[in-house]
């Protein structure tokens, strides 16, 4: 018999190289990666140079720029995390991939690998590339950034565990998902204006999101020079609830696939 | 010999329904059996609950001694499968794709084995092609190297010789009897290809309506009902009427 050295790092690298694979085998999905949050960042950096003599406070320190492009942030790592899901689904691959070894958190593990390299492909020219449009460094917040970057990722594959799970049970149907799920929350991420804005019941519902105490820290950040430590650990402690969440619910997704045969029929 | 798959009482019922009820069967290794019935005889619900793909209602699966439902990844690096109704990433190219199983699988030196299923399947021209350029013919090639691609202990075939012209047909066959013969290594397979069932099976197994009916070596078939070839056999028992109709 062939040797064997089956390890879950091992799977999870396999994994890698499959979607690495993948990404190499089309530079138009190269330039899709980046071209979004590039396309994002000029629309919005055109505005905030509009509104920056009437509206100061609008655009103070960059700020428009930079929530859009942490926001973009989110919308990609959950977009990256999906799509990778999806063409599984599309390719009639999962049949294979559960009859191997793997088993799903490694799946989960692997895909959340991919989403964080593209959505890097993805931020890191735009964010560059605001630095000689606009004068505008996200890079200047130093480690806060990280620390904002981090917890959207985080927020991005929480909902990217929900939509998977929801794939898994309910099949292509449910693709659409994928798409709306970021535009649900964002009214209530407080990305281009305070919380205070929203009406008491809209700040209740915005309580329990994790993207709004990063937006809100941001803006402490770069409007005031304020570093709100309590709000990061407040996201944090929000995307590891809904982490742990959405891995329950894709397993539950995964168990009940199983029960009624929906593994084999997944692309279908 | 002690069997190396053994299932008891599986049962698998969906909405009330049942697809495949109270199974039992057990395989030897180093052979190869056929898993023969009629269209909805249960035959894919079988061998998904042998995958571990759908979760049996009830009823139990030893694989390699090992409790199969509970345990199922103790055992499933020692097993693969190819389905026509299950394909590869069609964007990936042949190399790629193998590559990417061999991984997954554990395989020490994953670039040699891939190197040696593209020549015992003849597809080392086809490497550096996208599968999606590729005819059924070649991609059901492909599928099989895949399933080879960790030397399984235990190999379950769905259809694995559909959409390939007969001389590839002929070869297919004595790479499995090979593969058989030299690894020690156990094949169940579906098929509708009563031919194919005669020259290479050591045993048939005949599904209906999600029942275990009759289960022999070809020859011990064809003697019971007294028929000249399986497809015969395979009408003669899928015509018959239940005895409680």
């Amino acid at each position: 018999m062939t040797e064997l050295k089956s390890s879950s790092k091992g799977r999870i690298l396999a994994l890698f190289t499959r979607y690495y694979f993948l990404l190499r085998s089309s530079w138009p999905r190269i330039i899709e990666i980046a071209y979004w949050p590039t396309m994002q960042m000029v629309m919005w950096g055109f505005v905030s140079k509009h509104f920056a003599p009437s509206s100061p406070e609008l655009t103070a320190g960059g700020v428009l720029i930079s929530v859009v492009l942490i926001w973009d942030t989110l919308f990609r790592s959950h977009i990256s995390y999906t799509l990778s899901f999806l063409e599984e689904m599309w390719s009639r691959n999962l049949g294979n991939l559960f009859v191997a070894p793997l088993r799903p958190w490694e799946l989960m593990l692997g895909l959340a690998c991919i989403s964080l390299i593209r959505t890097l492909i993805g931020m890191i020219p735009a964010a560059l590339l605001a630095i000689p449009f606009f004068g505008v460094s996200v890079f200047d917040m130093g480690l806060p950034l990280f620390a904002f970057f981090f917890n959207l990722v985080l927020t991005g594959w929480a909902m990217s565990q929900f939509v998977t799970a929801i794939l898994i049970r309910y099949g292509l149907g449910a693709e659409s998902l994928t798409w709306v799920l970021p535009f649900l929350i964002a009214p209530f991420s407080c990305i281009y204006y305070p919380l205070s804005t929203l009406p008491v019941w809209m700040q209740d519902v915005a309580s329990f999101i994790p993207t709004t105490y990063v937006f809100e820290g941001m803006r402490a950040l770069l409007i005031e020079g304020v570093w709100r430590q309590d709000l990061l650990l407040q996201a944090l402690g929000l995307n590891v609830v809904y982490l742990g969440l959405g891995m329950w619910t894709f397993l539950f997704a995964f168990r009940v696939a199983r029960t009624h045969g929906l593994l084999l029929q997944a692309g279908e | 010999m002690k069997p190396i798959l053994q299932t008891h009482s599986l049962t698998k019922v969906f909405r009330g329904v049942s697809a495949v009820d109270d199974l039992a069967f057990s395989l030897e290794k180093a052979s190869i059996t056929a898993l023969l019935g009629g269209n909805g005889a249960g035959k894919t619900t079988t061998l998904s609950m042998l995958l571990g793909l759908l979760r049996p209602t009830s009823g139990s699966i030893y694989l390699f001694g090992q409790d199969f439902i509970k345990n199922r990844f103790s055992v499933l690096n020692r097993m693969n499968f190819s389905s026509p109704y299950v394909d590869l990433p069609q964007r990936l190219t042949v190399w790629e794709n193998l590559l990417v199983y061999a991984k997954l699988y554990g395989v020490v030196n994953p670039k040699k084995r891939v190197e040696e299923v593209a020549e015992s399947f003849r597809i080392e021209n086809l490497l550096n092609q996208r599968l999606r350029r590729l005819s059924s013919g070649q991609k059901t090639r492909v599928s099989l190297a895949k399933s080879f691609i960790n030397k399984p202990e235990f190999l379950l075939l769905d259809e694995p010789t559909a959409s390939l012209d007969p001389d590839t047909t002929s070869w297919i066959r004595e790479l499995l009897r090979q593969y058989r013969d030299e690894q020690g290594a156990t094949i169940l397979f579906a098929s509708h290809d009563m031919r194919e069932v005669e020259l290479l099976c050591d045993k048939a197994l005949l599904m209906k309506e999600g029942r275990l009916v009759e289960e022999g070596t070809p020859k011990e078939l064809l003697e019971k009902y007294n028929r000249d070839n399986l497809e015969d056999v395979f009408l003669q028992v899928n015509r018959k009427k239940k005895k409680d109709d």
